[in-house]
């Protein structure tokens, strides 16, 4: 299929996803939020601005590196790392929380709120609230309050306060119930700073203009490398914003598969997982229509990963039209794949990545067989690892009783 | 499931409607009453209903638990989650309104998020949820995170099954948009006193008057006030100005203090609220 085959969209829907299903009290602010957009895109200081500060506080562009060993490893294709585990922070999540802080800035509201999982929106967006001089408050469940803790503090050292969620299943899900619910209540001087492409219009679409960046960094630096476009564009998929800044400046490339992984968790035949796409079926949440996993009632189900980043029974609503129009691939990785793919470019490369991208390890690793020795895939590498360091060594000591790697071979 | 066959063209959507202005006729703002379905269980929820209607409501409101419910403060969140937890489905909710509304002489309306009323019955879609809630006597639906651009499909459906529908308007909401709500809303439109979730305040918003004589100047149809109502002199306060007092989240704490009885006597008082400050 082409480009051109894909399903009519406009702005707030794409194809029959997406939308805008939330209460009326919020409504004024969305549209407030998408004119406040488009004001700024078309300000060339605000351009600027965000650009310099990318440049020069956010550590854009990231590199892009090719995996010799890796590609060895893998027997077929070259292998590419997009580096966003060297941007500030350690991850993608810069380009996000700048782009909708300078936003905040520009609409007048000084009090920025966020949910997070693992705690890496969270920093970021508190990260951002010093940098800009902000209030910030993150809402997080309170189950990851104590799974995160080194998180919690990163966050309280750069002035944020840290809300512990009680209500539903104390996960994400129930963080951005709650930052809803305070943004309801405090819409006029408070700005919704959402953490990926999910949500009711406009913050899919502009979570994806704030990182975007990552494809567009790609597009020119592997056509300076290869002279030519990749093959195929690999990324790991919860709610999917470091995919779609990966893949959206390649829709329109029909020779260029846009490959997103989701999280297999126990398995797609358990309800241990988070593979919304492979996993779910289309309902509405968090204010958009989208795939979710929920039951036969619409019923949202507890999800599982390994990886706290992935872990959401949601996706946005433009990867759900990137699959259901067939432009889009969508696979699942298991947690043990993941840790494979985590090891592997551990040892392999010197880059231990965060356990959200080693999803995409093994997947990519096949793709590049399946290409042979010609082929190019460029795989996001969308944070470090660091923060996944203690859980990594649990699982592995603990759960399935193996060692690491030196003392493996000692 | 046979096709809603109503007993008289329009005349359950319009029960809603007819409800409040009885109200209004006697001199009274009507007492609009949400409970949710399930807690403290299945029967105790019914129990408590009806024990709503013993003391005095025109109307009631029978929330079904969603997962997700984001419109929701602390209170009916966990009483919500109390029969999330027991198994309660939404095909269990409608068991039990069918039971309510043929013990009670006074119009029912479901509440729940709309990603349940667009699942129910599966390829159904919202056409299943539409015949169930007609065959369990219930009069119409409120659907708080619908707004009138996505609400075009429910709507059709409901109107089809001469179900009242009921918009949701707000203190920040344009001109323009007041209108749309007013227009499509059937049975009543929905003011939100104040920007917030559901749940008790000390003290009543100063938006809900403004956001009322708005409605007023906009359309003929009956406005109710809900958000932040828990207490007799609040309700008097919003009777003032108001065709209908909604209230939830107090009497759902007066189902944890005494049960039925407890929300027979609260309710008592809230209606003489709505009795003691309607005009005139």
């Amino acid at each position: 299929m082409t480009a051109t085959d894909l399903p009519a969209t406009d702005a707030s829907h794409y194809g029959r996803f997406g939308g805008r299903f939330v209460p009326e009290a919020l409504i004024g602010a969305l549209g407030e939020l998408e004119a406040a957009l488009a004001e700024a895109q078309a300000d060339p200081a605000f351009g600027a601005r965000m650009a310099a500060l990318r440049e020069d506080y956010g550590g854009r562009p990231t590199k892009l590196y090719l995996a010799e060993r890796l590609t060895a490893h893998g027997g077929g294709a070259r292998i590419y790392l997009k580096r966003e585990d060297l941007a500030h922070t350690g991850s993608h999540k810069l380009c996000n929380v700048l782009g909708q802080g300078l936003l905040a800035e520009r609409m007048g509201k000084r009090r920025l709120i966020a949910e997070t999982g693992a705690g890496q929106h969270g920093v970021a967006t508190a990260t951002i609230a010093a940098l800009l001089g902000m209030e910030c408050i993150v809402y997080m469940g309170e189950e990851d309050t104590r799974r995160q803790h080194l998180n919690v503090v990163r966050m309280q050292l750069m002035g944020a306060e840290v809300v512990p969620v009680t209500s539903g299943t104390r996960t994400l899900k129930d963080a951005i119930n709650e930052a809803m619910r305070d943004w309801v209540t405090n819409v006029a001087t408070t700005h919704y700073l959402i953490g990926s492409v999910v949500g009711p219009h406009p913050f899919p679409m502009l979570v994806r203009e704030f990182v975007k960046v990552i494809g567009e960094e790609t597009r020119v630096q592997i056509l300076e490398r290869e002279g030519r476009l990749p093959d195929a564009v690999v990324a790991c998929v919860g709610g999917g914003s470091n995919a779609m800044g990966m893949f959206h400046p390649f829709i329109d490339d029909a020779g260029v598969r846009l490959v997103g992984v989701e999280a297999g968790g126990e398995g797609l035949d358990t309800p241990r997982h988070a593979a919304t796409i492979s996993g779910g079926t289309e309902g509405i949440l968090h204010g958009a229509r989208s795939y979710v996993l929920q039951d036969d009632y619409g019923q949202v189900r507890p999800t599982h990963s390994v990886s706290a980043g992935l872990d959401y029974p949601g996706v946005g609503p433009e990867h759900a039209w990137l699959a259901d129009s067939g432009r889009g691939t969508y696979l699942a990785a298991s947690d043990t794949e993941a840790l494979e793919g985590f090891r592997l470019l551990s040892e392999l490369e010197g880059i231990i990545p965060a356990l959200e991208p080693a999803h995409a390890v093994l997947p990519a690793l096949r793709l590049a067989g399946e290409l042979g020795p010609d082929g190019v895939v460029v795989l996001n590498l969308s944070g470090r690892g660091d923060k996944d360091v203690d859980e990594v060594e649990r699982v592995l000591r603990e759960v399935r009783g193996e060692a690491l790697g030196a003392e493996a071979t000692s | 499931m046979s096709a809603a066959t109503p007993t008289a063209a329009g005349a359950r959507a319009a029960s809603v409607e007819a409800a409040i202005r009885a109200a209004n006729d006697e001199g009274r703002a009507a007492l609009v009453v949400y409970l949710p379905a399930g807690y403290p269980d299945l029967a105790g929820s019914r129990a408590c209903l009806e024990a709503a209607v013993e003391g005095g409501a025109d109307l009631l409101e029978v929330g079904f638990p969603y997962s997700d419910p984001l419109m929701d403060g602390p209170t009916i969140q966990a009483a919500n989650q109390v029969a999330l937890e027991a198994g309660l489905t939404p095909r269990d909710d409608f068991a039990m309104c069918a039971e309510l509304t043929a013990a009670i002489d006074v119009p029912a309306l479901v509440m729940t998020y709309y990603n349940l009323v667009w699942h129910y019955g599966g390829t159904e879609r919202l056409e299943a949820f539409a015949v169930d809630a007609a065959e369990a006597g219930l009069a119409g639906a409120i659907i708080p995170d619908l707004p009138g651009e996505e609400g075009g499909p429910w709507r059709a459906v409901a109107d089809a099954h001469d179900l009242a529908t009921v918009f949701l308007t707000a203190p920040v909401s344009s001109e323009e948009r007041l209108a749309a709500a007013a227009q499509a809303s059937t049975g009543f439109v929905y003011a939100t006193s104040t920007m917030g979730v559901t749940g008790a305040r000390e003290t009543l918003a100063d938006s809900a008057r403004p956001l009322v004589e708005r409605l007023r100047a906009l359309s003929g149809r009956p406005v109710c006030v809900g958000i932040g109502v828990s207490t007799a002199a609040q309700a008097e306060e919003v009777a003032g100005f108001a065709d209908g007092v909604i209230v939830g989240s107090a009497l759902v704490r007066a189902i944890a203090a005494g049960g039925p009885s407890a929300v027979a006597e609260l309710t008592a008082e809230l209606a003489e609220g709505c009795r003691r400050g309607y005009p005139g």
